[in-house]
């Protein structure tokens, strides 16, 4: 979103700016009455929240009562926490493997569903079910699926002749069965936004390409990979954002099991306020999570800019 | 320009999205079953006979209707609210020259980088203050109003023509006249895709329910489901009844608005 943000309120000033005027008064009450009520709520609901969790997090609170001041205790308590460490290697997991995933998948299927074929319609839909779908349905359909003792999928393997997988009980698979049904539930996103993108790459351009006899391969190394460039940063901003606040599935389906094999920094938040009565320290785990989030984000679009840059 | 015959694409393109779609198909086929054949191994593929006990047992056996209806309500509700809120900011925003209206949207964009889990203690503790937790109104009111809501409106505002409100404005027309009379008539495709992308959102929503609610009878149909399945532990078809009714409504409404939906998810990220 921050990354589209200033191109927007740049077009605003523009769109505005037709005489350089002074504001007027009347335009400043009408202005405000318009925007307002949205604008309190949500910096109501985010700005006060941001600073109060920040002074809970220098705190010992229970969720009931303030709680003492505790100082730096909280952070210097995770830096001993195993199971907070554990949930960091989990969700360092499900952002190594998820992200290149979807975007690997997700530009693929996207050129494949840009054809003039009958029916494309109905497969493009079919991309976006799970994406509409609620993580709970998924997660709980999913759930059984990938279930030991009853699932299909250990069915499939038995009648393939193939053993009989651990799975969502086994805390060595768990992990990344969830991260494979999170690709399956987010990654007709990806599809999405790069479709758009592609069918704004100029016709010209590819029949030129055409013309010049460049294979299908050279096509989509030397024209659409470069032009979607733009959508692979966002898109790949986007997924770091959303692998990271990773929980529904993990609610739904395991529950951090089984031994923690399964906990993300999302859920370890959850846990820790609101089921281990710890708000502070969920805080402090939610701080952490937060600034890191920003600082990968940061040196993301830095990378992207210097590999801009290079070419 | 292609010489391809078209069937060779379908060769590609339907085993990939039957991967997708397909366990969707087997929920509802499951959600007809009995327990017999889902609490074997393996499970049955498809249905012997289609036998709604599972349906019986999610809506006469627990309070699920009563959840869909709270899930209706919420919903409902922030999809009006967003409509009439994000639209009256966004034309703020992209129209009226007003003091702060800058710094206030980019503060605003700004707020979609932080994450819910960041604040959702914090959000909690003031609705505990005022006595709110547990209630309708603490699942609404965080959500009255969105930031990509308000940005998508911006967006749809600022590439819409000027001429219609000037000359409104030119007959003596207030803002508000304006706005409600003339802007809001043909802003309807962008208020489409916010109401479906707002719906989907707030239909689907678990973590704040979750943490916000404590009892049954307040539970939207995610927290409800996700606790259905604790205490049904075994019922596997009533289970599959359960999200099968859960995930129609957002379903439809997909199919319904597709291209809204598409056009506020593309709208959304080039702005």
């Amino acid at each position: 979103m921050s990354t589209t943000a200033p191109p927007l309120s740049r077009a605003g000033a523009a769109a505005r700016g037709r005489r350089p005027d002074r504001r007027k008064p009347a335009d400043n009450v009408a202005g405000w009455s318009f925007a307002g009520p949205a604008t309190l709520v949500i910096l109501g609901f985010s700005l006060i929240p941001m600073a109060w969790a920040l002074a809970l997090s220098f705190t010992d609170s229970d969720l009931m009562s303030p709680g003492r001041n505790v100082g730096l205790d909280n952070y210097r308590a995770l830096v001993q926490d195993p199971v907070f460490h554990q949930a960091l290697r989990n969700t360092g997991l499900l952002v190594l493997l998820y992200i290149p995933a979807s975007l690997a998948a997700g530009l693929l299927v996207a050129v494949l569903l840009n054809r003039k074929v009958r029916g494309i319609g109905f497969y493009r839909t079919c991309f976006l079910v799970p994406y509409i779908a609620s993580a709970t349905s998924a997660g709980l359909l999913m759930g059984y699926i990938f279930d030991r003792d009853f699932g299909l999928m250990n069915g499939l393997f038995v009648k393939l002749g193939l053993p009989v997988q651990g799975l969502l009980s086994s805390p060595s698979q768990a992990m990344f069965v969830l991260t494979l049904i999170f690709f399956w539930t987010r990654f007709g996103f990806s599809v999405v936004i790069y479709l758009a993108a592609i069918q704004e790459i100029s016709k010209e351009v590819l029949e030129a390409a055409a013309i010049d006899g460049a294979s299908r391969w050279a096509t989509f190394r030397h024209i659409i990979v470069p032009s979607v460039r733009r959508m692979t940063v966002f898109l790949a901003v986007w997924g770091l954002i959303d692998a990271l606040q990773f929980f529904d599935l993990v609610m739904t389906t395991t529950k951090g099991g089984p031994a923690s094999s399964t906990v993300t920094i999302v859920y370890y938040v959850w846990q820790l306020a609101f089921n281990f009565f710890t708000a502070g320290y969920g805080a402090a785990v939610a701080y952490v999570l937060f600034v890191g989030t920003l600082l990968l984000i940061v040196a993301g679009l830095l990378f992207a800019r210097w590999k801009g840059a290079m070419r | 320009m292609r010489r391809r015959l078209p069937s060779g694409w379908h060769l590609v393109l339907a085993p990939m999205s039957a991967v997708t779609v397909l366990p969707f198909v087997w929920m509802v086929l499951s959600s007809v079953m009995t327990q017999g054949e889902l609490n074997r191994f393996p499970p049955a593929i498809w249905p012997e006979g289609i036998d709604l006990g599972g349906y019986r047992t999610v809506l006469e056996g627990s309070d699920f209707p009563r959840w869909f209806l709270n899930s209706v309500i919420v919903s409902g509700a922030i999809v009006l609210a967003q409509l009439a809120l994000c639209s009256m900011a966004g034309y703020a925003f992209a129209r009226i020259r007003f003091i702060g209206s800058r710094v206030t949207l980019i503060l605003v964009i700004a707020t979609a980088l932080i994450p819910f889990q960041l604040t959702v203690i914090p959000t909690f503790l003031i609705f505990n203050k005022i006595n709110l937790t547990d209630t309708l109104g603490a699942l609404i009111v965080p959500q009255l109003s969105s930031a990509v809501g308000i940005y998508l409106m911006t967006a749809f505002f600022q590439s819409f023509p000027k001429e219609l409100e000037e000359a409104a404005r030119i007959d003596g027309c207030s803002r508000f006249a304006v706005f409600f009379r003339v802007v809001l008539p043909v802003a309807k495709p962008a208020l489409a895709a916010l109401a479906v992308i707002t719906f989907i959102t707030a239909w689907n929503d678990l973590f704040w329910p979750l943490v916000a609610t404590s009892s049954e009878a307040n539970y939207t149909v995610q927290v409800g489901l996700t606790t259905f399945q604790g205490q049904h532990r075994a019922d596997w078809p009533a289970i599959m009844a359960g999200t099968v009714l859960t995930t129609l409504p957002v379903l439809g409404v997909f199919l319904f608005g597709q291209r809204r939906f598409v056009q506020a998810l593309t709208g959304a990220v080039k702005g």
